[in-house]
């Protein structure tokens, strides 16, 4: 039963991942291999986070359309993503290009990891100095002063609170 | 320091919250309309990118089936009597459905055209429905609103392009 059960579930899991099938015919094996490149890398504007070949949407079949009919009017690679972004912009890239409106993009993330290593770096240097004596100022003397004299006298009075015990212990 | 930094990272965090993910701004802004022909709704005719020049025009994409289309449309209405001329684009629908629809709800344009399956749509970087395209005299593409006009943001967004090109004459 639970074996059944497990099968089941797998089942449905793979049908989960089927993707869209459209009958799209092809004259040469690169033209395919093309077109399912294309349609991993162009996003589907509709369902944001699925490639125009994931996705079952009306537009996204129309993409897919419009592909196969530019592949087979001899169109290449390049000149159908010009096409997509010409009328979608950059975003319907999943890997935008470099551009001033997408620097911060590309950039931000490696930024951050420098402010962060920055950050560490500091952080592990300041414990390292504060393990190390350094030269105190005149007002901190003073104060290391007092209480190292304030310590002397607690010190001989814990010598006397513990001779007292003894003595407590002996009667 | 690190209360500076989750500050910072809250504040950033809170805008991006409240940007909506669905917007994908148009590249087609300030430049021409694309070129294309298409039937009318009404089967009287053809329509081409030359007819929407010599006049500021709102180009509405809506479709019988598009929910939001039913929201939007008394603004739209509104919009057309207030003298702006307004072109339907209907997109990917049934012919008889979408005159339906007008009957029902009023039809605020002066044309409209039938881009049955959304072939011409794609030129426009159209995605959805409804989508509003501020056309200049010109023929340029000077605004574009995604999601419903009566949408308050969208709106006024809308509104203020329009007294951009007209300067206060509508």
């Amino acid at each position: 039963m639970k074996i059944l059960l497990a099968t089941g579930l797998l089942v449905f899991h793979l049908s989960a991942w089927a993707a869209p099938m459209d009958n799209f015919e092809f004259e040469t094996r690169e033209q395919e291999k093309i077109f399912q490149k294309l349609n991993d890398e162009l996003r589907c504007l509709v369902c944001q986070n699925q490639s125009i070949a994931e996705s079952n949407a009306d537009l996204a079949k129309d993409l897919r359309t419009e592909i196969h009919t530019m592949l087979l009017a001899g169109k290449n690679e390049a000149q159908i993503k010009e096409f997509m972004v010409d009328r979608y912009g950059d975003y319907v890239l999943y890997d935008p290009p470099f551009r001033p409106m997408t620097w911060l993009l590309w950039i931000g993330p490696v930024v951050i990891f420098f402010i962060g290593l920055g950050y560490a770096r500091r952080f592990i240097f300041q414990q390292n100095s504060a393990a190390a004596p350094g030269e105190l100022s005149a007002e901190e003397a003073e104060r290391l002063r007092n209480l190292q004299s304030e310590l002397n006298l607690s010190e001989g009075g814990g010598n006397a609170r513990e001779n007292t015990m003894k003595k407590e212990k002996h009667s | 320091m690190p209360l500076i930094i989750f500050a910072l990272l809250v504040v950033l965090l809170a805008v991006g919250l409240t940007l909506n993910p669905r917007l994908v701004p148009s590249p087609l802004i300030g430049k021409p309309v694309p070129v294309f022909e298409l039937p009318l709704l009404n089967g009287e005719g053809m329509f081409s990118d030359k007819d929407l020049k010599g006049q500021m025009t709102l180009l509405n994409v809506w479709a019988s089936w598009c929910y939001a289309c039913r929201q939007e449309h008394e603004v739209v209405k509104q919009l057309a009597r207030s003298g702006l001329r307004v072109v339907g684009f209907n997109y990917k629908d049934k012919k008889q459905d979408a005159q339906q629809w007008l009957k029902q709800l009023g039809n605020p344009y002066q044309v409209v055209v039938a881009d049955e399956d959304g072939r011409v749509a794609i030129d426009w970087g159209v995605y959805g429905a409804p989508e509003t395209f501020l056309i200049d005299a010109q023929g340029i593409i000077r605004h574009k609103v995604i999601g419903p006009v009566s949408d308050q943001k969208n709106y006024d967004a809308l509104m203020a392009a329009i007294k951009a090109i007209s300067g206060n004459n509508l």
